[in-house]
């Protein structure tokens, strides 16, 4: 079995492991503790601390441990909206974010607050101009991912954030699939609040982060502890943000090398496909996305049979985001990006990662071919 | 090259997952496979929780799932909700506003279990596939021709459902419950130690909660905000007579005595309904009697046809005993009048005919 779907989820790398395995099993104080053994969980939590911020370039202070993205998304969108003025009456998000920022903006509507959702170019770019345009007198919050989980577009963050700023709206971004994958500089940004998921840099699932700016206001959507500095109860996944840390240091260390050879591999596997299988293509930009990230269409298959034959052939890819009960629905993101459904529904998404060779691209392709011809045979369009 | 894999339609249910668990048993390669048909939380103001009709439910798919993963075949879930609508779920309500009384599990057999299932059965390399219906597959050397036999079990035989598949489908289809009655199934389950051995049956319109299908009605033309113009009307008697009013001829089958809101001396049913006129008819039991009628849109499945007139026995719903008539051919070869030997009661519009030879069928239509 071959691995390609990165961007749902990474192996805990090696190096990670070893750290958590060593911290599991000796390091079990509360960090909130007096003694000696709260005292060396503070400090492994608290070198976990700097080695996120170094990767992010952000102060020590700034940094909330959470459960995962979508809890750091829900306390950056329900955190900020509810902390405004007035409990904050319009945000404006973009019609690509993940549901960790959908949802909570559906919950907000349902408790008064207007929300905009912003068209997505066919490139699958947001365009600054309409964040300007979309800007009310009573915008208290402006969220648009970093970069896309689905196609990789990369969004021109720190110019959204300077029209958001400068209206005086919290700006967030969704970081969780850009974090070790493209260099992350909160100032450089001038992002208010960046949220971020261990499990997408080789870390393990159950631990995230929301990076705070200093004077920024959100209100707590947990009650029940002072930790975290008041910003989220609970007593801290110490060996899981140990492991995030470890993760975070190895991601800084590799990013440029790796960005690279994973672009490198992206763009074999893509020419190959093109060069391969006809009336097959790229969703979104080929520029300015995530280097290990690409969303092919097929046209004339069904994607989810797609995967699935991939699947019993040992190859793992995935099509849109899956719903709860592993049924797949039509991507949102493709839709917004103006995909006719049915186009939409003829999409795979491949991210590539650590593990993954020239062998084992050039073996996708190959199943690729096979798979996608015998599709077209039965559906009669060959 | 590695033997082909079965494709077996898991619905949850301790049926399908019997079916897996035997083929597996066998040694066969085989894959799993839940049809997403329907989403139970779309209509707001159905009373879903704890329902009995609960197809696609996110509880049946964990029991898939976890059938599979005892038996050790790869599971997948796979999305049908749009076709299940297209084709199942708009013609369903489009039968009932026309005062007719749909069988949405027929036209669920023909267009989603025996087509698009079998496309995707392809799609993932599967050549044949197999559910957990109660009925039998036979081949005819002599006549070349697949037939499809009721189930041993009587009581739960299927085949009244099933009457549509065609030849190139039954070429591909296993029924391995079809010899087995079902306190067997659940038995074998229970050998097999499979988490669903003791599951309850699932219900026979599997979208609707509760059978209420009057109210999955209201609510699904609510939300497409196309609920028709005139949905009120009078209850008349046969003689002419006015009874009551009532709020829509879709909200009654002919045949239904309960529900009326009408009090009178002498059981009353529905003889008819009218959508036009928004008129429903009512009388005695003996009114409901017809001797004869018309079967459009006949599929031959166990005989390849009929030349002449034919002795058979004719089932026109799923729970009536077959009763026996003569199929008389007209002019079109896909329309069947059947004339009864004795008259039958509720001979219903938009129910099914199914034609059988003692344990074969024949094949079926729609009732005019």
């Amino acid at each position: 079995m071959f691995y390609f779907d990165h961007n749902a989820t990474t192996p805990v790398a090696p190096e990670v492991l070893e750290t958590l395995a060593a911290c599991l099993g000796k390091v079990y104080g509360n960090a909130s503790s007096i003694h000696h053994f709260g005292q060396a969980a503070k400090q492994r939590m608290e070198a976990a601390r700097r080695q996120l911020a170094s990767l992010i370039g952000c102060q020590l202070q700034s940094l909330v441990f959470a459960s995962g993205g979508t809890e750091a998304a829900n306390m950056a969108v329900l955190g900020a909206v509810r902390a405004a003025p007035g409990g904050g009456r319009h945000a404006i998000v973009s019609a690509m974010e993940h549901p960790a920022v959908l949802g909570p903006c559906r919950q907000l509507e349902r408790e008064g607050v207007a929300v905009t959702r912003l068209r997505v170019s066919p490139d699958g770019l947001v365009d600054p101009e309409d964040v300007r345009r979309a800007l009310r007198s009573e915008t208290v919050l402006v969220s648009v991912m970093h970069a896309n989980n689905e196609v990789g577009t990369i969004q021109p963050i720190a110019e959204i954030a300077r029209i958001a700023r400068a209206a005086g709206a919290t700006m967030h971004a969704d970081g969780v699939q850009a974090l070790g994958k493209i260099p992350v500089d909160v100032e450089a940004l001038g992002v208010d609040l960046y949220s971020m998921s261990a499990h997408k840099l080789y870390a393990p699932k159950g631990v995230g982060a929301l990076y705070i700016r200093k004077g920024t206001a959100i209100a707590p959507i947990a009650y029940g502890g002072h930790h975290e500095r008041d910003r989220r109860p609970g007593t801290e996944n110490v060996p899981g943000i140990v492991a995030f840390g470890a993760a975070a240091e190895l991601a800084a260390r590799d990013l440029a090398a790796e960005t690279e050879r994973l672009a490198g591999l992206r763009d074999r596997l893509e020419n190959a496909v093109l060069e391969r299988i006809s009336r097959s293509g790229v969703n979104g930009l080929r520029g300015r996305r995530t280097p290990n990230t690409a969303n092919l269409h097929f046209d004339g298959i069904d994607g989810e049979a797609l995967v699935i034959a991939l699947d019993l052939g040992g190859f793992a890819v995935s099509t849109g985001a899956a719903c709860s009960s592993g049924a797949i629905e039509p991507s949102h993101v493709l839709v917004a990006m103006g995909l006719p459904a049915e186009r939409a529904r003829a999409s795979v998404r491949i991210s590539l990662g650590r593990s993954n060779t020239e062998e084992q691209v050039d073996a996708l392709v190959e199943a690729l071919a096979n798979a996608v011809a015998r599709l077209r045979r039965i559906a009669g369009n060959a | 090259m590695p033997e082909p894999p079965i494709a077996v339609a898991m619905s949850g249910g301790v049926d399908s997952s019997t079916v897996a668990a035997l083929l597996a048993r066998q040694g066969r390669s085989v894959v799993g496979l839940t049809m997403q048909l329907w989403n139970q939380r779309r209509l707001p103001g159905l009373s879903v929780e704890g329902a009995a009709g609960r197809c696609c439910s996110l509880d049946d798919v964990y029991d898939a799932r976890r059938v599979a993963e005892q038996i050790g075949i790869p599971y997948y879930v796979v999305n049908f909700e749009r076709e299940f609508e297209q084709r199942v779920i708009r013609p369903f309500v489009a039968e009932y506003l026309a005062g007719r009384t749909p069988i949405p599990c027929t036209l669920c057999n023909n267009y989603i279990k025996f087509d698009r299932f079998l496309e995707m059965a392809d799609s993932v390399g599967a050549h044949q596939v197999a559910t957990g219906h109660y009925a039998r597959i036979r081949f005819d050397a002599a006549a070349r021709r697949w037939q499809l036999l009721r189930g041993v079990d009587h009581s739960k035989d299927q085949t009244y459902f099933l009457f549509g598949l065609t030849q190139e489908q039954l070429a591909r289809t296993l029924f391995p419950l079809g010899e087995l009655a079902k306190p067997a199934v659940r038995e074998l389950a229970r050998s097999m130690n499979l988490p669903v051995a003791a599951k309850d049956d699932s219900q026979e319109i599997c979208f609707v909660p509760n059978g209420d299908y009057a109210a999955f009605m209201d609510a699904y033309l609510k939300e497409s905000g196309s609920a028709p113009q005139a949905t009120h009307g009078e209850i008349v008697t046969t003689s002419g007579r006015t009874l009551g009013e009532h709020e829509g001829v879709h909200h009654f089958t002919v045949g239904q005595r309960r529900g009326l809101g009408v009090a009178t001396g002498e059981p009353l049913y529905v003889i008819s309904t009218n959508p036009t006129t928004q008129r429903v008819t009512v009388g005695g039991n003996d009114e409901l009697l017809r001797p004869r009628f018309h079967a459009r849109e006949v599929n031959w499945v166990s005989a390849a046809g009929l030349d002449a007139p034919l002795r058979a026995q004719v089932k026109i719903r799923n729970k009536h005993a077959a009763a026996p008539a003569i199929l008389r051919p007209t002019g079109d070869p896909a329309r069947v009048e059947v004339v009864f030997e004795a008259p039958q009661r509720a001979v219903t519009p938009g129910q099914a005919a199914v034609f059988y030879d003692g344990e074969l069928v024949l094949g079926g239509g729609w009732i005019e």
